[in-house]
């Protein structure tokens, strides 16, 4: 009989996380407790008066948002990715279509979003060809503006609620499907009230996948937003860089910390009713059970697929 | 008589260029316990799809209760299917599971509990209502599966391999406890199986199938009496099969010269003529097995030697090597073991002996 070593098995893990997560994290926290210096840094002598300097209209401003742009986006990419990750799952050459979704990580995430700007900007490429079609001599302003970050926020982070509702839809028994059509429901039924309380888990961390980089996201409203598209990322930025407030900064970082781990709390932990359906829908593991690689499959389903180790 | 009649005429249906069902059709009479035999890969599912609504066929058509269904989604036929993996929804009660298609009705809530609990005592798990399928043995979930296709009230039900999963003890048990439900819901059963045991102990009416094709429909006893095709003598239960060339024919009796055995006398009404090649076909069990020598009129006599006694309980088969060479199985009941009956053992020599009458005819090429 083998011995069960399982706690052991995480302290490679358990020191990573210890190192680069928690004692950063604590850093933040301490550096929000300390006085500002005058041209950035901190003065090593404690106050609170970045926690005061937070409660404050414009920061609340952004904050909802915030929220509202991430509620926005996570909500349009789990539309677009329910039925993608099942025709993904359904399609003969999955190998094949889950490369075409990876292929844009090959390009840097600035890159890509350049590549947009050179797409919509004034003088991008769609104007132009407008222009040469005689069509809009002027051209579109598509860019800097809310929706335009909605719209390239969604571009950026689909594959990732993509690949887990594949992996979970993937797992899922499309003879319950046919089932549930024999005992009388509409195509759509079969769907809302059989395939999705079956493929909740992968629902779940496609949500958390998406939402919770894009409530902190910078770089996009930065490049594609105008001013008025600022996101708490951005206010962060500009305390560090141009404002040069640190405790501030990190007051807000450590906020933003807090609410995406209420919120993800409240999400994905909340105690389902009944204690057996804890074991049938694990929320936060992956659906495959593991914490990365989600193009594994598990036991005793034969069927090739790529590795994770192939295509990641 | 409740149910429907089911009426299958000249479906085909082929997947890319592999043909699964080719001009099939059947005629299923209302309330009949219809079993759909065949070994696997004969096309018994993609018929039952096909009569479910989830296979379009590619020409023919299917008719129930005399109109044509073709073109029906399945929640608009009144069947409903018992899957062969029990298709249970894993996020759902017992209850709910069975509850699905009234919820999806609308069904008033007292109603359904009413409903439910009255099928799932017809398949007697009321108290097991509140337990997820994952927490059911696998007889219990097949009852849920039964309990769920009946509770719409379909006029048909359609079962796939609904006892494949179940042990041999537990699949004796479920297949009286279908045959109950059978008598007491009265609606039409088409049922799925490759295990003729199964389809010849509750049903009404066989149709064997091979290679998408229906080789014979009959009763239980007609299919394991009268064979069609030597495939179907084969298919159902042990059989001996001999090849011959007919010599003479006098009214009914032929006389068969067959290679490693000799001369046979056939007596079947099937009409061939003298040269004709015939395949004839004795079960095991209508072969006598003794030490002594037979006598009789109309009786075909071979001697040989034992070459594998298989004692199983209830009776023993034997297999006997005759002295031409071939080989012939038979069957002795230990009714009367008690009385002491010589025993026969291996290598002992023994007599076989079987009457012209049960031999049965099931191919013939002339010349
Ligand atoms: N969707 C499909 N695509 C391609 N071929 C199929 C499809 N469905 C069935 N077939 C083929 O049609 C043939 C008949 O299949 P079917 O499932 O009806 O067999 P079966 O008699 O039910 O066998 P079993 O006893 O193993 O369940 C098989 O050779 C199968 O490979
Ligand atoms: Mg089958």
């Amino acid at each position: 009989m083998k011995r069960n070593l399982g706690p052991a098995y995480v302290a490679p893990q358990a020191l990573w996380l210890t190192i680069f997560f928690a004692a950063p994290l604590l850093i933040i926290v301490a550096y929000s407790f300390l006085r500002k210096g005058l041209y950035g840094g901190v003065e090593t002598s404690f106050s609170i008066q970045a926690w005061a300097d937070i409660a404050n209209p414009t920061l609340l401003k952004v904050t909802l948002k915030t929220l509202w742009v991430s509620l926005a986006a996570t909500i349009i990419i789990i539309l677009l990715a329910l039925p993608c990750g099942y025709s993904i799952a359904r399609s003969k050459n999955q190998a094949l279509r889950l490369f075409l979704v990876i292929v844009p990580f090959w390009t840097n995430f600035l890159v890509r979003i350049y590549a947009w700007i050179s797409i919509l900007g004034n003088e991008g490429f769609v104007n132009q060809a407008l222009r040469f079609l005689g069509l809009k001599a002027e051209g579109f302003q598509f860019l800097y503006n809310q929706g335009a970050v909605v719209f390239v926020l969604v571009y950026m982070y689909l594959p990732y609620a993509i690949l887990p509702l594949f992996s979970t839809i993937d797992k899922f028994d499309f003879t319950l499907l046919e089932a549930a059509r024999d005992l009388g429901s509409t195509r759509m039924q079969s769907y809302t009230k059989v395939m999705l309380p079956n493929i909740k888990g992968g629902v779940i961390t496609a949500v958390l996948f998406t939402f919770i980089p894009i409530f902190g996201a910078y770089a996009v409203p930065l490049l594609i937003g105008g001013k008025d598209s600022y996101m708490l990322g951005n206010v962060i930025a500009d305390q560090l860089t141009k404002t040069r407030n640190w405790p501030l900064a990190s007051a807000i970082s450590m906020s933003m910390t807090l609410l995406t781990a209420i919120a993800v709390f409240l999400f994905a932990f909340k105690k389902p009713k009944e204690q057996q359906a804890v074991k049938d829908i694990d929320p936060l593991s992956l659906p495959n059970g593991k914490t990365i690689g989600f193009f594994h499959r598990g036991p005793g389903q034969g069927k090739k697929k790529p590795s994770g180790k192939g295509v990641a | 008589m409740k149910g429907s009649d089911v009426t299958v005429s000249n479906v085909s249906k082929s997947f890319g260029g592999f043909t699964a069902l080719k001009d099939v059709s059947l005629e299923i009479k209302k309330g009949e316990f219809y079993s759909l035999l065949g070994p696997s890969g004969c096309g018994k599912t993609t018929l039952l799809r096909a009569i479910a609504g989830f296979e379009d066929p590619d020409s023919g058509t299917i008719l129930i209760d005399g109109s044509d269904v073709s073109g029906l989604s399945p929640d608009k036929r009144h069947c409903n299917t018992v899957f062969q993996s029990y298709a249970l929804f894993p996020h759902l009660t017992v209850f709910e599971n069975v509850a699905f298609p009234l919820r999806i009705k609308k069904t008033p809530t007292r109603l359904i509990k009413e409903l439910v609990m009255k099928h799932l005592s017809l398949v007697q798990l009321e108290g097991h209502a509140e337990k997820k399928p994952s927490q059911l043995s696998g007889g219990q979930k097949q009852r849920v599966a039964i309990a769920r296709a009946l509770i719409n009230e379909p006029s048909v039900l359609l079962l796939d391999e609904p006892l494949s999963a179940l042990d041999a003890k537990l699949r004796q048990h479920m297949l009286m406890e279908l045959d109950s439900i059978h008598d007491k819901v009265g609606i039409t059963f088409i049922y799925v199986t490759h295990d003729q045991q199964e389809a010849l102990s509750v049903s009404d009416r066989i149709a064997v199938m091979n290679a998408g094709l229906v080789l014979q429909v009959g009763s239980p006893q007609q299919i394991y009496e009268n064979p069609a095709t030597e495939f179907v003598a084969r298919f159902i239960g042990e059989t001996n099969i001999f090849r011959g060339k007919v010599l003479s024919r006098k009214g009914t009796l032929n006389v068969i010269e067959v290679e490693s055995f000799g001369q046979l006398l056939v007596d079947d009404e099937t009409p061939v003529e003298v040269g004709d090649t015939i395949v004839v076909t004795i079960r095991p069990e209508k072969i006598r097995i003794s030490n002594d020598e037979p006598s009789g009129d109309e009786l075909n006599a071979v001697r040989g030697v034992v070459e594998e006694p298989v004692y199983s309980g209830f009776q023993t088969k034997y297999i006997v090597r005759v002295e031409g060479g071939g080989r012939l199985t038979t069957f002795r009941q230990h009714a009367n073991w008690s009385e002491g009956i010589p025993d026969i053992e291996w290598k002992d020599e023994v007599f076989l002996s079987f009457s012209a009458r049960d031999l049965v005819i099931v191919e013939k090429s002339p010349g």
